[in-house]
């Protein structure tokens, strides 16, 4: 019972780290809201919008898991568990494709091209980077902490009894999902 | 010296396991609360002495400046000594020592809610540590922007500010995991019978601390690694030139460490509040609130960071705002006070070495206070701001306050983590040095400061010349203090008596175990029937 009570807290550190980053977001577009309207227009609308279709469905996949598990269907569980897996690194995959695209123009911090744009869009995509990285970050972390629970659940030390560290895992995958949720009309929508 | 000091104290936690062949390995993966309380302890004190050697020779460099280091170097030893003490001793400080050693104990538990967790917090600092420390012997130069790392300096400096930020990144995480660990334990293991007010003040103020270490600290390193990501791939948040703005880095970093300093003060406030009711034999004063206002204090504490830049550049009403917030968290740490004062009256007081370490600490810590008050105010604060006043204030807090806490908090618990007393007489003498030396050190720094000089310069006018002498003269006092003082607790551990259960007549629950305790303390786990300081209950049956 103490192990969900200290994930909740982690996650409440989570928000904090990610609050720091919208809080620079809003003041600078606050200050350079035309520049943030014309660095949006670049992104890949397209693109984020099937990844933010991905991450939601595999935060239904892990909740489905999570259901499995507690009616004693492991293999059903560890099933959906894989699938998640697959959708983050889809996820991973497409936002490769993302950034590879972006650097190909020549945009990525500090380089000759985006040093040349307004100041407003420098810090645009100085945002998109920092923000969609670290959020990239957390999707591995969890893809890989997933792999684990799958394999404990294979092995059955996660079962009908003791699921808290799935149940945990569960809950970070939606604080990424619900990260994702926020920064796809930050950067994709807002033109 | 008698045949009875040569005896080993009977083990308690210190008994080998036998799991492992090398004893540091068996200490390094021990999951037990106390060891790694202990090895925090002892890791803190190394970082504090130091911190203490680095401030000693900016204090000697200032008799006649130039005549000891150069320009760079006192750059970098005032740089150095505040982030060994402030990020390697003082913020991990209380909680992680004393918090770890006695939390669970206090409150009745075996360990904290996840063991493996706060070794993993333990691993986690000393490789912050070490990282931080690396950026000093590495190639290139120590880092030379002062503590707080202030943009855009920090990101065109040629020194190692990127290790060190990385070090304290690090550091932060541990932080973050010791506080979910506290926090999470005080929720889910306290004894039967422990109720939120049976509880000892000094869990109360962990908790309290532990909230500020999970809320604050998550800006810390997201901020730290905007540094760091500006310095390797040239992202502008803080960069003018790449229309960033300097002024939110300081925003974020007072965001930050202000509640910081909560984190230092709070367990402090808590030790004293242990201290205080056993040597005058009463129940605390006002206990629950005493309780109450280390909460109102984490709380009302994320409110003030503005008043770190009054003249940074804010707008008159954000000032004015920042200025009255600062001022109400002056209220809460008030209550306190005057609640150990009036623990003090009509008391039948011991005034053995812990007391006299927590008296100083309600001296030096009012004076730090009302000094804060002195700067919180706009109006001073344009005249003091970045001057030696502010280097007196926030040593009189830090030092003080947090530090003394933990000399008095090592002589409180000496008895219960080592087994041995120490030399009331040394402590005493050590003490006096100490406070003596404390207040000419610093006090001399308000005077200083009023006059005009700036903090963190290298050189002065003549004017200033009588009182820096004086200063770093009260700094000799001061080190010849700390060295009796651990000079004697050193020399206890090994040939000090045998300390009994429970040599000062606490009633909390540490002292109802052996000195020291077992690996598993409780035998069973006690049932709490009363408060924790029924000082005047016991002595009305």
């Amino acid at each position: 019972m103490g192990k969900k009570m200290g994930m909740w807290f982690f996650l409440f550190t989570e928000i904090l780290f990610f609050g720091g980053m919208f809080l620079l977001y809003s003041i600078y577009r606050y200050k350079y809201s035309q520049d943030f309207h014309s660095g949006a227009a670049e992104e890949n609308i397209i693109l984020g919008t099937v990844n933010t279709v991905i991450l939601l469905t595999s935060s239904l996949m892990i909740a489905l898991a999570i259901a499995a598990v507690k009616k004693g269907k492991n293999i059903l569980s560890s099933q959906l568990q894989l699938a998640t897996i697959l959708m983050g690194v889809a996820f991973l995959v497409i936002k490769y494709f993302e950034w590879t695209a972006k650097i190909d123009m020549g945009i990525y911090p500090n380089s000759p091209v985006l040093l040349k744009l307004a100041k407003g869009e420098i810090l645009f995509f100085g945002l998109y980077y920092v923000m969609t990285g670290l959020h990239g970050l957390h999707v591995l972390v969890g893809v890989v902490v997933i792999s684990f629970m799958l394999y404990f659940t294979r092995r059955e030390t996660i079962n009908l009894e003791n699921y808290a560290r799935l149940e945990n895992t569960g809950l970070y995958w939606h604080f990424v999902d619900i990260v994702w949720i926020y920064l796809y009309p930050l950067f994709y929508l807002v033109t | 010296m008698t045949l009875r000091n040569e005896t080993p104290v009977a083990a308690g936690f210190y008994e080998r396991t036998g799991k492992y062949r090398w004893i540091i390995a068996e200490w390094m993966m021990s999951t037990d609360h106390k060891r790694i309380g202990v090895m925090y302890l002892m890791a803190l004190l190394s970082f504090f002495s130091v911190g203490v050697v680095l401030g000693f020779t900016i204090r000697l460099s200032l008799l006649s400046p130039g005549w000891l280091v150069g320009q760079q170097t006192y750059n970098e030893l005032f740089t150095l000594h505040g982030i060994i003490q402030i990020f390697l001793f003082i913020i991990p400080g209380i909680p992680v020592a004393f918090g770890n050693i006695f939390l669970p104990i206090l409150i009745g538990a075996q360990d904290v809610a996840f063991p493996r967790i706060n070794r993993l917090s333990w691993w986690l600092y000393v490789t912050g540590a070490v990282i931080v420390l690396l950026s000093i012997f590495i190639k290139g130069s120590p880092p030379d922007t002062g503590w707080t790392f202030y943009a855009p300096y920090s990101i065109r400096t040629p020194a190692n500010i990127s290790i060190a930020v990385m070090g304290v990144f690090v550091l932060g995480f541990s932080s973050i995991l010791t506080g979910l660990n506290f926090v999470t334990t005080i929720h889910r293991l306290r004894a039967p019978g422990m109720s939120w007010f049976r509880m000892p003040a000094f869990p109360w103020t962990l908790y309290a601390t532990g909230w500020v270490q999970m809320l604050a600290t998550p800006v810390l390193a997201i901020t730290l690694l905007f540094i760091f990501l500006g310095r390797f791939f040239g992202v502008g948040f803080f960069d003018p030139t790449k229309g960033g703005d300097p002024i939110l880095y300081e925003h974020l970093f007072w965001m930050y460490s202000h509640p910081a300093v909560y984190i230092m003060v709070l367990p402090a406030m808590g030790i004293i509040s242990e201290i205080v009711p056993v040597f005058s034999r009463r129940s605390l004063f006002g206990y629950v609130a005493v309780c109450m206002s280390a909460l109102g204090i984490a709380v009302v504490g994320y409110a003030v960071w503005g008043h770190h830049m009054f003249t940074s550049g804010m707008s008159d009403t954000a000032r004015v705002i920042f200025s009255f917030v600062s001022f109400l968290v002056a209220v809460p740490s008030g209550v306190k006070i005057f609640n150990w004062v009036s623990t003090l009256y009509k008391g039948s007081i011991e005034t053995d070495a812990p007391l006299l370490f927590a008296l100083s600490f309600i001296f030096l810590f009012s004076i730090g206070g009302l000094t804060g008050l002195i700067i919180g105010s706009l109006a001073p604060n344009l005249h003091l701001h970045g001057t030696y006043f502010i280097v007196g204030h926030f040593h009189y807090v830090m030092f003080g306050g947090a530090g003394f806490a933990i000399i008095a908090g090592l002589h409180y618990w000496f008895p219960k983590i080592t087994g041995r007393m120490y030399s009331e007489k040394f402590a005493k003498i050590g003490w006096l040095n100490l406070f003596v030396g404390f207040n000419i050190l610093y006090f001399s720094m308000f005077i200083l400061g009023f006059q005009g000089m700036p903090r963190r310069y290298f050189d002065y006018p003549p004017q200033y010349h009588t009182n820096h002498v004086i200063s770093t003269m009260g700094s000799w006092f001061l080190a010849i203090g700390l060295i009796i003082i651990f000079a004697n607790l050193i020399r206890s551990i090994f040939k000090g008596e045998k300390a009994p259960a429970n040599p000062w007549g606490g009633k909390t629950l540490e002292w109802t175990l052996p000195s020291p305790p077992s690996h598993e303390n409780f035998r069973e786990i006690p049932v709490i029937t009363r408060g924790p300081y029924p000082y005047e209950e016991e002595a009305r049956l």
